[in-house]
Formats: structure tokens, sequence, C-alpha cells
């Protein structure tokens, strides 16, 4: 008589899960990953290997930050003569470093420039730009670096 | 022939499979888990000194000045005298943390300066790591005054508490509220124009 009763129940039931739900769970994430991704908006044309540091800081607000980049270009005929580049293009004169960072100043006035750096370009083009942002008025910087491998 | 056209009548709530939809929207998930890349920027955080208008900047006592020479090969000179990057972190901490007892380092922590300067050729990355080592060796500082609560000198820091590091201190800090420890020994870290004349 049990057994009769069991074998009812197991026969009536659908042993399968409903996956309705499964693309619903899915387009969630999907769309969690679409809005936080930022994709890379400007094309760097100089090479920029960072030097590694210990002594770092995080910054955390990524709105404060505007970047500079200084290294050797990666094409062109020019190729691998130490270039700047702010944003999408590069500097051809020095002194419009200056302008740049002013009016970047006037829009965000807690403005953290990170100079992005490589490794190998000469102290006289870091200071010359360094030299730009003080006349700009941009004091805040931050000499981008990454964690060293070793320790 | 009636019969066949009944028949297709019969079965016209036909619906699409949804099946493949989670395939679909999986595919475009691992796309952009893979594409995506949660950086965030680290570097060595410096302030520039404002730009000055006919004015000499503040004199400084000689024995106060800690001087790092960085040639255009990379070679360190310690107030004059040949040295490595690996011996400046602890020159600097003997410096700083002087409180006048010898005549050649600093009177106080508040008063020392440490004044770096380089070579036009002298490499980027030379560069960071002699700013890196007299960084770390403030951090150092500031790690002692974070777990012990005690100033070098053996006043009090008035942290009110001890934190496993100096990093944990400051995290525990407001947006607003004061660093302590930085108001009592902060890095006066100066940067000399590098000579660009010979």
């Amino acid at each position: 008589m049990s057994s009769e009763r069991f074998q009812k129940k197991s026969s009536d039931t659908d042993p399968s899960i409903t996956t309705a739900s499964l693309p619903d769970i899915i387009f969630m994430l999907l769309i969690f990953f679409m809005v936080t991704t930022v994709l890379r908006e400007t094309d760097i044309q100089v090479r920029t290997r960072l030097p590694e540091a210990e002594a770092l800081t995080k910054i955390d607000q990524k709105r404060l930050i505007s970047y500079v980049y200084v290294g050797p270009l990666k094409t062109g005929e020019n190729s691998g003569e130490t270039a700047i580049q702010i944003d999408d293009a590069l500097i051809e004169n020095r002194a419009a470093i200056r302008t740049i960072m002013y009016s970047k100043l006037q829009e965000q006035p807690k403005l953290i420039v990170s100079l992005k750096v490589d490794r190998e370009s000469p102290m006289r083009i870091v200071n010359e730009v360094q030299q730009e942002l003080r006349e700009a008025g941009t004091l805040r910087i931050n000499y981008s670096s990454s964690r060293e491998a070793t320790s | 022939m009636a019969g066949l056209l009944d028949k297709k009548r019969e079965r016209d709530e036909a619906e699409i499979n949804t099946a493949s939809l989670a395939d679909i929207a999986f595919l475009l998930l691992i796309f952009f888990l893979v594409a995506t890349t949660i950086n965030v920027d680290t570097g060595i955080g410096m302030t520039l000194p404002p730009k000055l208008e006919d004015q000499d900047p503040p004199p400084v006592k000689e024995r106060n000045m800690l001087t790092v020479n960085v040639n255009d090969q990379g070679d360190v000179l310690l107030e004059g005298e040949p040295s490595s990057v690996a011996r400046i972190r602890e020159e600097v901490k003997t410096h700083v943390l002087n409180y006048g007892q010898d005549a050649s380092y600093s009177t106080g922590p508040d008063k020392a300066v440490i004044s770096i300067k380089t070579g036009a050729e002298t490499n980027y990355d030379t560069y960071i790591r002699v700013l890196d080592e007299v960084w770390m060796a403030y951090r150092e500082i500031w790690d002692g005054i974070a777990t012990s609560n005690q100033l070098p000198n053996g006043e009090s820091a008035g942290l009110g508490q001890t934190y496993p590091s100096y990093n944990a201190y400051r995290a525990s800090l407001g947006p607003e509220a004061d660093n302590v420890i930085r108001d009592q020994i902060g890095a006066q870290i100066s940067i000399a124009e590098p000579d660009l004349g010979q």
C-alpha cells in the first residue's frame, strides 16, 4: 500500500526546475558590468612604462584626475622621441600645458594631475612639465607608479 | 486536404524557445567581465610649490637641510658625500629625528627639509626611487608613532589609542579631520630644478 502511494507521487511531480528566470539574473549581471565598464576614451600615443615604488597612495576620486603622459612616441616618423600628451593630443609647444591645465583647473578646483611618465624619460622634461604646472597653478600632482613586484 | 488545414490551425500557439537567451546573455556577460578593468590609480603624491613672484624662497638653515643630489648617471650624493639609494632612508630618519643632538643634522622634525636635486639627464626611474626612499623614511616614522602613540622624543602623540599602522590611522580619519601625526612630523620635501647648464 505504501509503495503504491510513493509511486503515484513521483509520477505526478515535474522534476525539472524552471529556467525562465535565469536570463533575468544574467541580464542583471550583464547590465551591472555594462554600467561599470569604462572603455578607454583616449588613445595613448606615447609609451609609458611606469616606475615602481613602495610609498604609494591611492587616488579614490577618479573624477579629480587629469593625466599627463610623458614618454617616447610609439609610432610616426619621430618614433622614440620623448613627447608629452594630454588627453588625445600631443603637445608640440610646452607653454600650451599651462593654458590647458589652467582651464582644467577652472572646471575642477581640486584637480590632481597624474603624471604618467615613462621610467626612461630624462628629468629635464619632467621638470619642464612641473614648471608649466606651477604656472597654471595645478599644484597637486601624483607621480603615477605601480607597486614594487618584490617585497 | 481539409483535415490537414484543421491540424495546422490547432497548433497556432507555438512559442519561440527562450532557452538560448540565457546563453546569449552569458556570452555578453563574459565579454564585459573580461573587458572590465577596475584599476585604482596609485602613485606618489606631491604638492608643487606655488609660483613665486620676484621673491626669494624662505631661508632654511643649512643644518636643517638634507641635500640629496643625483647626477645624470644616477649616482647619489648625500650631503656632499658619495652614497647610494639604499642608504637614503636611514639617513633621512636620523636627520628628521635628530632633535638638535647632532650638529650636522636637523634641529627638529618641524624644521627638517629634504632637498632632492637631479641632473637634467637623470632617469625618471632613478628620481622616483630616491623620492620613494625619502617617503618611506617618513612612512616608517609615522608607522612608529601610530603603533606606539608616542612621538620619537618620548612625548605622547595624542592619538588616544594605538593603530596597527599609519595607514590604519589615516583610514580611521574622517575627510575633514586633522591628521595629528602629519601635523607634528610633516614631510617637507623640496624638489630643486635640475642643472640645465654646462
